[in-house]
């Protein structure tokens, strides 16, 4: 009897990462088998370029993935994003090291997630507006930093992170490309195998029996939404790595990709569900379409209405197979 | 009702069940959970189809396409959990859905007066119709919902558990007015595992075992004993173990305590061994009690010492630490994460054993789930099954495994029998007592007087925030406890 219970819900466990990976096995499909785009499109130099544009929303996407099924949510991440580009490009520019710039790209991330799992926790507000409000006030303190334009920067190895042609060239892809891969590996083993994780789930799931547990909901919130913006700013530096100038008006509405991407691959915003594996290939489903779509010549408001479509079939989907489980 | 059969999928639900309603009475559909009252209930309202037999009302043959027919055709169904929505006031709600308008424009004078009559029916003229619903005691909220019932013209009411979250005084009440709207020849189909007070307001029983009839007759003509044997399809021993466990000395003091809720300190202890109930209405402060000790609501003054340990700071995870359990109340709002699986929520207040340098072995913890379902005598799948499939029975199991996996040594229960099938009720009463034999306290806070008096060594009376008197159980019967429950004064002094 046992077994065929482990039987059951290893065919469950199937289905529920088989349901997204699908759908990206018929975006890939989609866009092999129309006969304009197929040879440009099934290159092996497009599927990379594809990887490396899905970086910086990866990265986000990851953090999202812990805000998501802790029953919060995140709005600030875009605005992040920026602010942190502007500040590794405004450390590269001053003629500090490239490391140097790196590194406190990455920490401006931390620190406005962490701000917003203090506000959150000691305020009493919802994520929704703390990180609404911080979404308007990074932008502003980016564009303050800025002096309103870009900040020019000398090209350095920093600026190799997002390049299409790496070099050394085994590494195949951009080296940002290797970091999502082995950023993605981690979260998912923190989420699956780590105490913390289960925390993360018995939170979004129902906060008061995570305190009644002894769980100390506060903290373990407070370092979630600083994991967030830790993930945010070294998706800026990337976002730095790709335009080699800091600009303060980049990645508007990114957010709500990040979202997007989260909830796609069956990440609920009621907390207590949702996977990296999902989350990711949530980024790809957006990434190839978006590609194809510009192959294809078709214009930017056509990418608009299809991604719309998937994302609201994608979770009536899930709704409609976890009813079913029901 | 006649030969009501349901299918779900290979198993059959309800096997030829027959069930009649005369106008005027009312009419007890007693079972176990998974009995198929539910199942029967859901088909008379339309909810769901029969795969066979027939229904009739008022010797026409019924058969509702969905639950909005039912409703007019006067068939009204009040669940356990109510639903009424907060922001709404109690006008709103009762008329919810069936709002009197003219081109859109609500008539409000006519639906007021609609209101104050269905109110009048139910004598509560203290309950404002202004008052916006999640303002109102849960008592209060029932008797909107019964309202509400009337205000359509309701001539069958269904009554799911509608006493599990009522204390006794306001039980009373409702039982009451179900004898006034009896005479108003409204039938009424009263679901509740409270045997007793079946007796008091029913006229006649249904009793369903496993999807069948197990019986049915006049509750006058029938014992209590006779009635739980058709539920349980057998001779029960007393469903309250007695064995003697050995009180020894004090585990937990409790000094000067007040918390939220809470009129005046309090001075409690329990020792080893020892089972101390905790009897009293509903926002009496006995909740309170127990939140301010385990530490989910603020200590205003007074300490809590832990024989072991000493006294207690912080919050829950300091608690649970010194061997303190606490067993929420509201399993479904608090107790349990419900779209989590059995195994998590079961080991969710201590992954130590499973854990390495922070990293879990799931393997190991899946081993314990089965084994706590095993030793629980939980009815799940697997121990990754979510919690919210389980039966409300099971999910206590879990919650109370819980405690049991924490390693705790003092139990907080508030309420642990609350809403689930006496087949699981006996086996808490027995895992309290088989705990007290191994040296463990208990502290049982509970409205249900006769488990009080079944299970504890010793049982203490709150009302309106105080603690009036704590005696051995024997030195207490039921109307005692009533009496000092809801006056607040012991017999001696009145």
């Amino acid at each position: 009897m046992k077994d065929s219970n482990a039987g059951v819900k290893r065919f469950r466990v199937m289905i529920n990462f088989l349901g997204p990976f699908m759908g990206l096995l018929l975006v890939i499909l989609i866009f092999a088998l129309l006969p304009e785009v197929q040879d440009r499109f099934l290159r092996l130099g497009n599927f990379k370029s594809v990887a490396t544009q899905s970086v910086i929303v990866a990265l986000g996407a990851l953090g999202m993935t812990f805000v998501i099924i802790s029953g919060g949510i995140d709005l600030s991440v875009a605005s992040s994003i920026a602010l942190a580009s502007c500040v590794t490009a405004y450390v590269i520019n001053a003629g500090l090291s490239p490391w140097l710039g790196l590194v406190l790209g990455v920490l401006t991330g931390g620190v406005v997630g962490l701000v917003n799992g203090l506000l959150i926790t000691s305020l009493r507000v919802v994520p929704f507006i703390i990180t609404l409000g911080m979404m308007g006030i990074a932008r502003g303190v980016a564009k303050w930093m800025a002096g309103n334009q870009k900040i020019d920067a000398p090209i350095t190895w920093v600026n190799e992170l997002m390049t299409r042609s790496p070099s050394p060239g085994w590494l195949l892809v951009a080296p940002g490309v290797w970091l999502m891969i082995l950023f993605a590996v981690i979260t998912a083993a923190v989420l699956r195998y780590t105490v913390f994780g289960r925390h993360v789930f018995a939170i979004g799931s129902n906060e008061a029996t995570a305190r009644l547990c002894g769980i100390r909901t506060n903290r373990a919130k407070v370092f979630i939404y600083a994991l967030a913006g830790l993930f945010c700013g070294l998706s800026g530096v990337m976002q730095f790595s790709r335009l080699t100038v800091g600009d303060p008006t980049v990645a508007v509405g990114l957010e709500l990709d990040i979202i997007a991407s989260v909830v796609i691959g069956g990440g609920s915003l009621n907390g207590g569900q949702g996977s990296i594996l999902g989350s990711m290939i949530g980024v790809f489903i957006m990434s190839f379409l978006r590609n194809g779509c510009t192959m294809m010549g078709w214009p930017n408001y056509i990418q608009e209405i299809i991604i719309g479509f998937i994302i609201v079939v994608a979770v009536s989907l899930d709704q409609f197979r976890y009813r079913r489980e029901a | 009702m006649e030969s009501i059969i349901k299918d779900f999928g290979a198993t059959r639900a309800l096997d030829g069940v027959s069930f009649d309603l005369r106008r005027g009475e009312a009419h007890a559909l007693l079972g176990e959970n998974g009995a198929g009252k539910s199942t029967l209930i859901k088909i008379l309202s339309g909810a769901i189809r029969a795969d066979g037999g027939a229904m009739r009302l008022d010797g026409k043959p019924y058969a509702p396409a969905g639950p909005l027919e039912s409703r007019r055709t006067g068939i009204s169904v009040i669940y356990q959990e109510l639903t009424l929505a907060p922001h709404l006031t109690v006008e709103e709600n009762i008329m919810l859905g069936r709002e009197d308008h003219r081109c859109g424009w609500l008539r409000r004078r006519v639906m007021k007066e609609r209101v104050r009559r269905a109110l009048s029916l139910v004598h509560h003229g203290e309950i404002g119709l202004a008052t916006p619903v999640r303002r109102l005691g849960v008592a209060s909220r029932q008797i909107v919902e019964i309202a509400r019932a009337l205000a359509e013209d309701a001539k069958i009411l269904v009554m799911d558990e509608p006493t599990s979250s009522l204390s006794g005084e306001d039980a009373r009440r409702l039982f009451e007015i179900i004898r006034s709207l009896k005479a108003r020849g409204v039938g009424i189909i009263y679901i509740s595992h409270f045997l007793e007070e079946v007796q008091q307001v029913a006229d006649r029983f249904t009793v369903l075992r496993d999807g069948k009839m197990a019986g049915e007759g006049e509750i006058a003509a029938n014992s209590l004993d006779v009635i739980i044997r058709m539920m349980v399809g057998g001779e029960v021993k007393g469903l309250f173990p007695r064995d003697g466990h050995s009180v020894g000395e004090i585990a937990l003091e409790v000094q000067a305590l007040k918390g939220k809720g809470m009129a005046a300190a309090v001075e409690l202890s329990l020792r080893r061994g020892e089972i101390l109930g905790v009897a009293g209405l509903i926002g009496s402060g006995r909740t309170e009690l127990l939140r301010t000790i385990f530490g989910l609501d603020r200590l205003e003054t007074g300490t809590v010492r832990v024989a072991k340990t000493g006294t207690l700071h912080g919050g829950p995870g300091p608690r649970i630490a010194a061997g303190l359990g606490y067993l929420s109340e509201d399993r479904q709002g608090e107790g349990l994460a419900l779209n989590q699986s059995v195994v998590d929520n079961l080991t969710l207040s201590r992954f130590s054993p499973f854990v390495r340098f922070g990293w879990l072995s799931l393997s190991r913890q899946r081993k314990a789930g089965w084994e706590w379902i095993r030793r629980m005598n939980i009815k799940a799948r697997s121990p990754l099954q979510e919690v919210a499939h389980l039966s409300g029975g099971n999910q206590q199991k879990v919650a109370l495994a819980r405690l049991l996996h924490q390693n705790a040594e003092i139990f907080l229960l508030d309420e642990p029998t609350r809403g689930i099938d006496i087949g699981s009720k006996s086996q808490i009463y027995e895992l309290m007592s088989g705990l007290a034999r191994e040296g463990k306290s208990v502290l049982f806070v509970s409205s249900y007087f006769p488990e009080l008096l079944g299970v504890c060594d010793r049982i203490a009376v709150f009302h309106r925030g105080q603690l009036v008197e704590t005696r051995p159980a024997a030195g207490w019967t039921e109307e005692s406890l009533l009496a000092a429950a809801t006056t607040g004064r012991t017999a001696a002094e009145r």
